[in-house]
């Protein structure tokens, strides 16, 4: 056993006061869950301390909150862990601390209620059936089953992992910039069934989320969500994957991600590192290689990046000036490492997926028998956060 | 006609998401009904009603087409079409399932059905049930309710009102059940005066952690893992040399139980689960759920290690007495689901046959209780009945704080009794002890007091009413397990160790009383099964 201090912002909505922080000393086993010590506070000392819960196992999605700042679930997070990181971060103020207080909060991108209690209903929830949220499949159901390939539901199994938490969009930055993202829980929903061969309206889906200004394009690449999910939906990276089926259906992307991805993988392969001169033109006017033939859309995007690249010249962050002439960035010299790499992405096309890779860090299996190692492995995710 | 859910948590919360394996069916070519018929009866040690088990199990392909045109991902084979993993108990692959995720995935595309259409279906989400409503004909007529959001109090009138709150779980301590699973319907059927069957019947899981009690899916087993106590040994070849670990959970749980009173378990009361036998691959692809478990609950990578598991409550066999249409003793008032006792799991539940029995048995309550509502003209509750739970509640609220126990104390205090004395093995000292100890907690239930006086989300209050709803539930568990002198299925008594089946195949029934429960017996149905000895 040992005792901790856990500080939670609180707030009586019929007490006519505002929000305010109280402590309670809770005694209990490390391995036991920042929940386990909420409930210890409530079942001793106040009962009034709200907070939904049910499980306790990270799969029904009620107890979604802030520990420590970071956004995710109370009964998956272990008090002894969340112990360190408080001490962390009090240390990094100034001197060694032990026992800095475990601070715990309401999750953000919504409306507090009482307590850790959120409104879920008028943000996740509207968000939530924005995405159309239910299989649309052609016409009338076979006699059987619908035969698809099996891979085809282990992908989307990742979405369908999701526990409606709420934690991704407590996280989400984009959000707290634009309160009308639709966000990543909803769209990794919409994946769910943008990736479901049994979905008949992928091609209205796809389009309905990428025009709307509030949609795919809306997200920033942040990894917050991807950090805060407790069960590996990675929401982020369905997003990527619904970019990519847009611009695999033609959608014109605002940021010309698609290109760009496309831009970005040739250049590296090709060279095996960055020309960042010739990204900015491949991913604006592609294959057009020197002779600038860019749509109206694209001169607009190009011209508004000078701004940028005289303030990166200004502030000393672009030195080598003459790398802004395309194709004047050198290759790296021993191109055959980046052949293999990209022979082997090839021969592997598989998606990154927790329910055929396992947990990071761990190399499939066939990898360790080749020798290679993980951080070479998986091509798709390579091009994702390259963008 | 009008239909409303009233749930007491966001529907998803609900902890159906905790079935993890699959759900059971002879969907394929080779299967049967009749095979899967028989394995469900068996497992029941003979204690289901075989009409039931046969309507579930001839209705359960049906029902997973269905589920799979609305959107479920079920696991495939190679050629694209519905696959199968083992499962305890059974004698052949019939479990479906999707990873080890099923009842969630299973619940989430029914609520994007319910999203889909909200038109036709009110929900009420985070309204909680404080009783049934009676008219002066006996017959249910709808349910008084608090918005747990804002603490109003709100009678709805019904014409047909189905329970299906769940099981009862939270009586023990440790379970696998959710902090919601308070035998709810259970306890308000029972005081509305509704019958309740098999009672005694409470599954211990055999793959619980130690300590807090979590699941680790059958489905582990299904793949191959095996059970090993601290010498190693692969200790189910005693129990059930055919089916080793997929015995069915009674009869896994006992050996387990065995293993740690006669000193082979670990020092923390366990025997040891090897997944590590299971290919990598395979775990990732049908597993991970479990990784997780025991990554984060148990610090165990379960594809290096083997992990500790203990038997631990986990499901409510017994329940409010139905037929097969859902109907209870009350007209107007259904039941389907671990609230519900048809009976299909008598003594025992096999594994994936939960969901299968909430699908089933949910559909055919909905069907008939629509029905009903055609067929009646609406009843009109009377207000007093409103009155009287705004009274209870506001006594509840008055008490004063240091004037009796804490809710939570006498929890704790009934969930251990209830795990030391009726658990995987019984005797008629300790039953009568934990049922002396249940009556006292009934009168300090009385005096207990609340800290939270609001009426916004008062957690505290929903908690002392259902402190109310598990004390109902533990005193006729313990009457009725007093009352088996036998040993059979879930129910093992060790000065009764024999099954009985001249005196004792039949169910215990229960009603009522401002004494208790009153016992009375109900015929077990058999059509085509006799019962037999049963052996794994």
């Amino acid at each position: 056993m040992a005792e901790y201090t856990i500080k939670v912002r609180r707030f009586q909505p019929e007490s006519g006061e505002g929000p305010y922080w109280e402590e309670f000393n809770v005694d209990l086993e490390p391995s036991l869950a920042v929940l386990d010590g909420l409930l210890q506070a409530k079942d001793n000392e106040d009962g009034s301390l709200a907070v939904r819960c049910s499980c306790r196992a990270a799969i029904c999605g009620s107890c979604g909150m802030k520990i420590n700042g970071q956004s995710g679930l109370g009964c998956k997070t272990q008090i002894g862990e969340a112990q360190e990181l408080a001490n962390k971060k009090m240390s990094a103020a100034g001197g060694k601390v032990e026992n800095a207080p475990i601070v715990i909060e309401p999750m953000g991108n919504m409306p507090v209620i009482k307590d850790l209690i959120t409104d879920m209903e008028s943000t996740h929830w509207a968000k939530i059936r924005r995405v159309t949220p239910w299989l649309l499949p052609h016409g009338e159901p076979p006699e059987r089953e619908y035969v698809v390939e099996p891979e085809s539901m282990i992908d989307i199994t990742q979405s369908m992992a999701c526990i409606q938490c709420g934690a991704c969009v407590s996280s989400c930055l984009s959000m707290e910039a634009d309160p009308d993202f639709i966000g990543p829980a909803a769209l990794a929903k919409a994946y769910r069934f943008v990736g479901d061969p049994r979905d008949a309206e992928t091609h209205e889906r796809l389009h309905d989320l990428a025009d709307d200004p509030h949609g795919i394009y809306d997200c920033t690449h942040c990894f917050s969500c991807i950090d805060a999910c407790p069960k590996g939906v990675a929401p982020m990276d369905q997003i990527m994957r619904l970019r990519r089926k847009a611009g695999e259906e033609g959608i014109e992307d605002p940021n010309s991600g698609h290109d760009h991805e496309i831009a970005f993988v040739k250049i590296i392969e090709k060279k095996g590192t960055l020309d960042e001169s010739l990204l900015l033109q491949e991913s604006f006017a592609p294959g057009v290689k020197g002779k600038l033939k860019p749509s109206k859309r694209a001169i607009r995007e190009m011209l508004g990046s000078i701004p940028t690249a005289i303030r990166g010249i200004k502030t000393g962050k672009m030195r080598s000036l003459h790398k802004l002439i395309p194709g004047v960035h050198p290759k790296l010299p021993d191109q055959d490492d980046v052949k293999a790499i990209f022979s082997h992405a090839e021969e592997h096309s598989e998606e990154f997926n927790l329910y055929i890779k396992g947990e990071e860090g761990e190399l499939a299996e066939d990898d360790v028998e080749k020798g290679i190692e993980r951080s070479t492995a998986p091509a798709g995710q390579e091009a994702d956060s390259g963008q | 006609m009008s239909v409303g859910i009233i749930s007491k948590v966001h529907p998803v919360r609900s902890h159906s998401n905790a079935a993890q394996g699959g759900i059971n069916a002879a969907l394929n070519p080779g299967d049967s009904w009749e095979s899967h018929a028989f394995d469900t009866i068996k497992g029941s040690d003979y204690l289901s009603d075989q009409d039931a088990v046969e309507i579930m199990t001839r209705e359960a392909p049906e029902e997973i087409l269905h589920l799979e045109h609305l959107g479920v991902t079920f696991h495939r084979n190679e050629e694209g079409k519905l696959g199968t993993r083992a499962f305890g108990g059974a004698s052949a692959a019939r479990t479906y399932y999707v990873a080890d995720i099923t009842g969630q995935a299973i619940m989430h595309v029914l609520y994007e059905q319910l999203m889909k259409y909200s038109e036709q279906i009110a929900r009420y989400e985070e309204w909680f049930c404080s009783s049934l409503a009676m008219d002066e004909n006996g017959e249910c007529c709808g349910v008084v309710t608090r918005n747990v959001a804002d603490g109003t109090m709100e009678l709805f009138q019904a014409k047909s009102v189905i329970l299906c709150t769940g099981g009862n779980g939270q009586v023990w301590q440790p379970t696998t059940n959710a902090l919601i699973c308070t035998g709810d319907g259970i306890a308000m059927a029972y005081r509305a005066g509704a019958k309740l069957m098999d009672m005694e019947m409470i599954q211990y899981h055999p793959t619980t952690l130690a300590g807090k009690g979590f699941l680790i899916t059958e489905g582990a087993r299904g793949e191959g893992a095996h059970l090993l106590n601290a010498n190693g040994e692969r200790f189910m070849e005693k129990y059930a040399p055919n089916k080793m670990e997929l015995a069915s959970r009674d009869v896994v749980s006992r050996a387990e139980q065995t293993e740690i009173n006669e000193g082979r378990g670990f020092p923390d009361g366990t025997v040891a689960l090897d997944i590590t036998v299971v290919p990598k691959k395979r775990v990732h692809e049908a597993l991970r759920e479990i990784v997780l478990v025991g990554r984060d609950f148990a610090g165990v990578d379960i594809t290096r290690q083997p992990i500790h598991i203990k038997p631990g409550n986990h499901y409510t066999m017994g329940g409010v007495k139905t037929d097969v249409d859902g109907r209870t003793d009350i007209p107007g008032l259904y039941s389907a689901g671990e609230t519900a006792c048809v009976s299909v799991h008598g003594g025992n539940r096999l594994g994936a046959n939960s969901l299968l029995d909430t699908l089933i048995f949910g559909k055919r309550s909905g069907r008939d209780a629509a029905a009903r509502a055609k067929r009646i003209d609406a009843a009109r509750p009377s207000k007093k009945i409103l009155e009287d739970e705004e009274a209870m509640i506001a006594d509840v609220v008055s008490r004063e704080k240091g004037s009796g126990r804490r809710i939570s104390e006498i929890k704790r205090e009934l969930g251990q009794t209830m795990d030391g004395k009726v658990a995987v093995f019984r005797d008629e000292a300790g039953i009568t002890e934990a049922l002396e100890i249940v009556k006292r907690l009934e009168e300090e239930a009385k005096t207990a007091y609340i800290d939270d006086h609001g009426s916004v989300f008062n957690q505290d209050l929903l908690a002392a009413i259902e402190l109310g709803y598990m004390l109902d539930n533990a005193e006729c568990t313990c009457v009725a397990a007093l009352e088996r002198k036998e040993s059979r299925g879930a129910q093992y008594r060790t000065d009764f160790p024999e099954r009985n089946d001249e005196e004792w195949l039949k169910h215990i029934d229960l009603e009522r009383t401002d004494d208790g429960p009153e016992i009375s017996y109900s015929e077990v149905t058999i059509t085509q099964w006799e019962p037999q000895e049963r052996t794994y």
